[in-house]
């Protein structure tokens, strides 16, 4: 009754048109631009933004933990323009400018994982409910990997895998919210089978002792194809539980068992185990249907070989990289990383540190942290200059396809670091696969799971 | 098949030489004081970290920088030199070598007081407690070990090298006049199970053939009657628990090489030493040896992968299995006495 009394005011007439034109969606951009701003989880409003670092510092790959630890100190100091500015330099293309994170400053939290799935996810969830983790990231296990991937997920923060090798990690169990640096298991076959075949022969019996896990059953199923396929016959696949000690009862089986290859799909101090083990039980002095016995190690780790001593000489593997590369990328790395600890880092720390680099830099393209903006950032993202060549975060898996390392143990080495050799780079092209071998859906990006 | 069947009972007898020395330890401590002992794993696992130790005074190193040389990563290249070796020459390289084998002198006196210290501290004062409160007791005294060996020496397994001249396997298919290279066994496994024989023989010939070790099976048999002949039983039974620590802490360091030590080796190996206890019969030195080694054997040849096709899984459940099965025939364990932890 009052508006009839006055009459239409000028300033009821411009806020009746505004609301009737943001109402009907004809909004100018600039208006929206920012407009999911409180609506994902743990959305940086001070200026600081956190990671949270999931690792197993105790446990069977506790080595690669402490490595990992060291690699995200080095590139959270990089970040926020601190140090020497390790790969920031030479990530191509970049939007790092070495002033934090869209201006703030990159702190962390950090969980033991202990090497333990329920961990992780348990750890992982308190970094994201309690302290504000924008992302996740790190681990040396598949199954923990696969099992915080899941959660990140169902909360809708990105997870930046660390070393995880299981094919399942981008195969079926692959996630929208998860990403992965490191190569798989399938690619270790495909890598090393010729290099197993022109060493060994066509004609060989192998004997596979597997961590009964997701990653030792895809990395054995991955082997036993690539070796199957070249002529090979594989005698018996036998499991070992996850942190087995002792391997006595599991070797002992080999020696008459016709097998003249022995497969240890173990990784950590499991494989440090199981091969110093197998050395001990004589198996790299017998002879077998006339043949040398071999030890192969598929997935292996200048950590591992440093633990293992002089058990891993001439043993072949794969690595995701090796500091000893002399592309810029890797010099530069292994500079500053060397420079800060006092030891040349690991493949472990390697994937670690681009990984969080990776996810500065598609914040900074996307230009928010809203989580399906950064996503579509790394997709498709093309990049070179961390060491393993041209790659590229394959958008169909969340797959960085790039070179791969087949390695072996130095026979002379000249120093406590010299342990492994680059014995062949296999070239992106021939590691690539088709996405949809191992099934999965990556899910949807949106709507954004609101973490609490 | 006679090869495949040699290997899985040598690598019994392996496994088996580990648990019956436990067993005797635990099971000497039981039989002189009544006690159901749950710190002895932490024994083994303190006289694991004795070995750490030594290693670890035998490979300190200085450090000298040489600004002519460059590390991989373009820092001045750090120069480290033992200092065992550095005073000592050759012979430093060989105590370092030997380092785990020579731990065993430094091990013997450090577990008698920690035996004799636990004893006279905290044990004597739950003797006439329930076997529930000394259980309680106990399993605190082993978190607690445990919790100071993580703060000291960290979570992780710190691994410790065999003397590299005996690193290799023996063809003991040879040495019996079979062809080479078809049985072959780790040297330090088989000297592992030659120890574990020399302990428990030397232990057993203590007890039977010396005048103290006569006082102490006449106290477990009837302790208040010894008493009465004004013998101190309490002194001689304090320090069969120093002895009982003393084996517990040589067969961890000598179990080193074998296995990495870390703070939890020792409730790996009690819960299975007490099955093994259980089975041999409460209190019963030779049931502890024999079930020792019976079920290290048994879960040997459960290993197989013949007899894993059939039965899946039953090299992780064997021991208890059987546990199972003997207790339920014989409920005393296989030697076990009547009135022992029947009351």
């Amino acid at each position: 009754m009052t508006i009839l009394k006055r009459g239409l005011s000028r300033r009821r007439v411009l806020q009746t048109g505004m609301a009737g034109i943001i109402g009907s969606g004809v909004a100018p951009l600039v208006f929206t631009k920012g407009a999911w701003a409180q609506e994902f989880c743990n959305n940086p409003t001070g200026d600081t933004v956190v990671f949270g670092l999931n690792l197993p510092l105790t446990g069977t790959y506790a080595e690669e933990g402490a490595d990992e630890q060291r690699a995200y100190e080095l590139a959270i100091a990089h970040l926020n323009g601190e140090g020497d500015g390790g790969l920031l330099n030479v990530l191509q293309p970049s939007a790092l400018k070495g002033n934090g994170i869209l201006g703030k400053k990159v702190t962390y939290v950090s969980s033991d994982s202990q090497t333990k799935s329920d961990v992780a996810r348990a750890g992982a969830t308190r970094m994201i409910e309690r302290d504000g983790a924008i992302m996740i990231t790190g681990g040396s296990s598949s199954g923990e990997a696969i099992a915080v991937q899941g959660l990140c997920q169902e909360m809708g923060v990105i997870f930046m895998a660390g070393l995880t090798h299981s094919n399942d990690t981008t195969g079926k169990d692959k996630r929208r919210y998860g990403f992965r640096h490191f190569f798989n298991a399938y690619q270790s076959g495909i890598g090393l089978a010729p290099v197993l075949g022109d060493s060994y022969g066509k004609d060989r019996r192998a004997y596979h002792l597997t961590a009964d896990y997701t990653w030792g059953w895809t990395q054995e199923e991955s082997i036993k194809n690539a070796t199957e396929a070249l002529g090979w016959e594989t005698v018996a696949a036998v499991r070992t539980p996850l942190g087995a000690t002792d391997y006595s009862q599991y070797l002992t089986p080999i020696l008459n068992s016709g097998a003249d290859v022995l497969i240890l799909n173990h990784y950590g101090l499991d494989m440090v185990n199981s091969l110093t083990q197998a050395v001990q039980f004589g198996m790299r002095d017998r002879q077998a249907n006339g043949k040398d016995f071999q030890i192969v190690t598929p997935l292996i780790s200048e950590l591992m070989a440093k633990g293992a001593g002089e058990s891993v000489k001439g043993i072949f593997g794969t690595s995701n990289w090796h500091w000893n590369l002399q592309d810029p990328g890797s010099i530069a790395f292994t500079k500053s990383f060397g420079a800060k600890y006092g030891s040349p880092p690991s493949q472990a720390a390697h994937t670690a540190y681009v990984q969080a680099l990776l996810y500065a830099d598609a914040v900074e393209r996307a230009g928010t942290f809203y989580p399906p903006e950064v996503i579509k950032a790394l997709e498709g993202f093309e990049f070179d200059g961390m060491g393993n060549g041209p790659t590229v975060y394959r958008a169909d898996d969340h797959q960085c396809i790039k070179s791969v390392l087949v390695v072996q143990g130095n026979e002379s080495p000249t120093s406590e670091f010299d342990v492994l050799n680059v014995f062949q780079e296999i070239d992106r092209d021939t590691v690539t696969y088709d996405p949809t071998i191992f099934g999965g859906e990556l899910g949807e990006a949106e709507p954004v799971p609101m973490c609490a | 098949m006679f090869e495949v069947i040699f290997l899985q009972f040598l690598n019994g007898l392996d496994k088996g030489a580990a648990y019956a020395l436990i067993a005797l330890g635990l099971t000497l401590v039981f039989g002189t004081l009544g006690v159901v002992n749950f710190a002895h794993g932490a024994l083994f696992m303190l006289g694991a970290f004795c070995a750490v130790t030594v290693r670890m005074f035998l490979t300190m190193e200085t450090v000298t920088v040489d600004p002519e040389k460059l590390s991989p990563w373009g820092s001045p290249l750090e120069i480290r030199e033992p200092l065992v070796q550095a005073w000592f020459g050759d012979f430093g390289a060989v105590l370092v070598n030997y380092s785990v084998p020579l731990s065993i002198i430094i091990t013997i006196p450090i577990m008698l007081v920690v035996g004799i210290a636990l004893e006279r501290g905290i044990i004597k004062h739950f003797y006439k407690r329930s076997h529930a409160e000394q259980i309680l007791v106990t399993f605190g005294l082993a978190i607690v070990a445990q919790e100071v060996i993580k703060s000291v020496y960290g979570p992780n397994p710190i691994p410790q090298p065999m003397p590299t001249d005996l690193r290799g396997a023996a063809d003991i298919g040879a040495f019996l006049g079979m062809q080479a290279n078809i049985i072959t066994y780790p040297i330090w496994r088989l000297i592992y199970f030659v120890f574990a024989a020399v302990v428990i023989g030397g232990v057993f010939a203590f007890l039977q053939f010396t005048t103290f070790g006569m006082v102490v099976r006449a106290g477990m048999a009837d302790r208040e009657t010894v008493a009465l002949l004004g013998i101190n039983i309490d002194r001689r039974f304090t320090i069969m628990f120093g002895l009982a620590a003393v084996v517990a802490g040589i067969a961890g360091v000598m179990y080193t090489p074998l296995l990495p030590p870390n703070y939890h080796l020792g409730m790996d190996f009690l819960v299975l030493s007490f099955v093994v206890v259980v089975v041999g019969g409460m209190g019963s030195l030779p049931g502890a040896v024999a079930a020792g080694f019976l079920l290290g054997i048994l879960q040997s040849f459960a290993s197989m992968n013949q007899v894993k096709a059939v039965f899946p899984g039953i090299d992780q459940i064997i021991i208890y299995l059987v546990a199972v099965i003997i207790l339920l025939v014989r409920p005393r364990g296989l030697f076990g006495r009547r009135g022992v932890m029947e009351a």
